[in-house]
């Protein structure tokens, strides 16, 4: 893997000063880099991992399996883009196996999302069948532990 | 009953740094360059692995020599090494340290010299004295940190068992290329004696592919390697590493392992088995990660005005002080107790090092850059 998006993705806010020393390479090379991924939409966004436990406000998450009819003309990709551009689907995958797309939808409520659901997307002429599973806990998400506290170092301060 | 413990531990000299281990480990919070050991903890692989062996019951006694399929897996493991040793020429240890135990303890008889390079990682001089043998250290700063041929050859005498060699090194980071370990193999095939070689950081080496001496034509007779799963691994806890040696030592030394220690634990050979199989790719990621380290930890202490010997292997860089006028162990001292932050003192690994710390970089990015900086305004007084 590129070695300026692998120290990125472990932290992207990582200085360009420390990966050109960690890298072994100029700082300006890193910046290079890092435009060239920019533009080319391979880094398309900085972010946070963020445990929404810890939030006040609770979310709602649930992820929808969806079977759909691909038309004639139009395909997955065409479906999938009318659902997407909802700002309530935070995540959708086109699935191999029972059903096509695997929607993951956030709320602010229960009521929020079934709303979402049974009044957009079981209505879309195209989608056949949907099964929603209410997201109850996240354990781990994008490599993240999501209940590890910092994890502190039991090592001995000391040893030769 | 005290004047009646064995004269050869008594003999032993405390460590004189011990002073200093005391303060840190009243502390809290300290942020610690001192480690010698990963920061990371067990893949998780491994770890599922001993779980499964115990569930599957797998507790008794195994062999002494070790499972043959781990001992398997060592001796395909040391081809990457081009090393030949075969499952009966391979004894799995409670850890690199039992092998070093009992290699000491295999070739050593009262009286007989064995030569340590310093700086080094501390057991093999105070082993040795309990064995009654001489220690004869070689002083190694004036060359890189590395021992020559040259300077080994001056120091054999008729006395002479061993010497010792641990490369990558700890506390330095110094490695030996190839054309180096020839010229000293061919020292130690002329006077015949053991060469002791303890490759525990044979996996970190960041620039050259390691070379080990036992690869050499013709030193497989004089060689007692050592190796172990700590620091590859990440598993220091489990205190699991393997000695090889021709068949015919293997036969001798055997008997030492046999009846002080029995096995290695049934629990850690499994685990280290699924390290072989199936952990490379991490040991992999793990290695690139220090290396990272390295480049930033060396970075910053040259910035802070140190005169810091890149290291090529291990976990350590072992920067020069004198410019502080401070003795290491002032210098460790003050630093924990000014700035809460921990490095070791040079001569913990030898006495001609007062004017040299060591730190490790087997911690986080973020504990290495706040050192730095505690280190820069300690220095720099800023």
């Amino acid at each position: 893997m590129e070695k300026v998006l692998e120290l990125l993705r472990e932290d992207a806010r990582v200085s360009t000063k420390d990966m050109a020393i960690m890298l072994n390479i100029s700082e300006e090379e890193v910046i290079d880099k890092m435009k060239s991924l920019e533009k080319n939409n391979i880094i398309l966004k900085y972010t946070a991992i963020v445990n929404e436990d810890k939030l006040s406000e609770d979310k709602v998450s649930a992820f929808i399996e969806a079977k759909v009819t691909p038309e004639r003309e139009m395909g997955f990709d065409a479906i999938a883009e009318r659902i997407y551009k909802f700002p309530q689907v935070k995540s959708l995958y086109l699935m191999s196996g029972g059903f096509d797309f695997l929607i993951l939808v956030e709320g602010d409520s229960l009521k929020d999302v079934a709303m979402f659901v049974s009044e957009k997307l079981s209505t879309l002429e195209y989608v056949q069948s949907i099964a929603t599973h209410f997201l109850l806990k996240k354990y781990k998400e994008n490599g993240i532990n999501m209940d590890a506290e910092k994890k502190a170092d039991n090592r001995i301060a000391v040893i030769p | 009953m005290i004047d009646k413990i064995a004269d050869s531990i008594k003999e032993i000299e405390p460590s004189g740094i011990r002073r200093f281990f005391d303060i840190v480990s009243q502390r809290k919070n300290v942020i610690s360059l001192g480690v010698g050991e990963p920061d990371f903890t067990t893949p998780w692989n491994i770890i599922e692995a001993s779980f499964y062996s115990l569930e599957k019951g797998r507790t008794h006694y195994t062999s002494n020599y070790g499972l043959p399929e781990l001992r398997q897996e060592i001796s395909k493991y040391l081809k990457k090494y081009n090393l030949d040793y075969n499952e009966k020429e391979i004894i799995v240890t409670v850890g690199g340290s039992e092998g070093i135990d009992m290699a000491l303890r295999g070739i050593l008889n009262p009286g007989d010299e064995i030569i340590v390079p310093e700086p080094i990682f501390v057991p093999y001089k105070p082993l040795a004295t309990m064995l009654r043998a001489k220690p004869v250290t070689i002083d190694t700063s004036k060359n890189g940190f590395k021992l020559t041929a040259e300077e080994l050859e001056k120091h054999i005498t008729p006395k002479t068992k061993a010497v010792i060699l641990c490369y990558p090194n700890n506390p330095t980071g110094v490695i030996l290329e190839k054309e180096e370990l020839i010229a000293i193999s061919k020292v130690i095939k002329k006077h015949k004696i053991w060469c002791i070689t303890d490759e525990v950081y044979s996996e970190l080496t960041y620039e050259n592919e390691h070379f080990s001496i036992g690869e050499i034509e013709g030193m497989k007779e004089y060689t007692i390697y050592l190796n172990g799963f700590s620091k590859a691994f990440a598993m220091t806890g489990w205190r699991i590493g393997y000695l090889a040696a021709d068949r015919k030592i293997i036969e001798q030394l055997i008997k030492l392992h046999q009846y002080a220690i029995m096995c290695a634990p049934v629990m850690s050979q499994y685990a280290a088995l699924e390290g072989l199989k199936n952990s490379m790719p991490q040991v992999q990621k793990m290695r690139e990660s220090y290396n990272r380290r390295r480049r930033l930890i060396v970075h910053g202490l040259r910035e802070i005005g140190f005169t810091v010997f890149e290291p090529k292997g291990a976990m350590y860089v072992f920067p020069n002080i004198s410019k502080t006028g401070l003795t290491a162990e002032e210098f460790a001292v003050k630093l924990l107790e000014e700035k809460n932050v921990a490095v070791v003192p040079g001569d913990a690994f030898g006495k001609e090092y007062k004017n040299y710390i060591r730190c490790s970089y087997a911690t986080s990015i973020e504990d290495i850059k706040e050192a730095l900086k505690r280190i820069d305004e300690f220095v720099n007084k800023k």
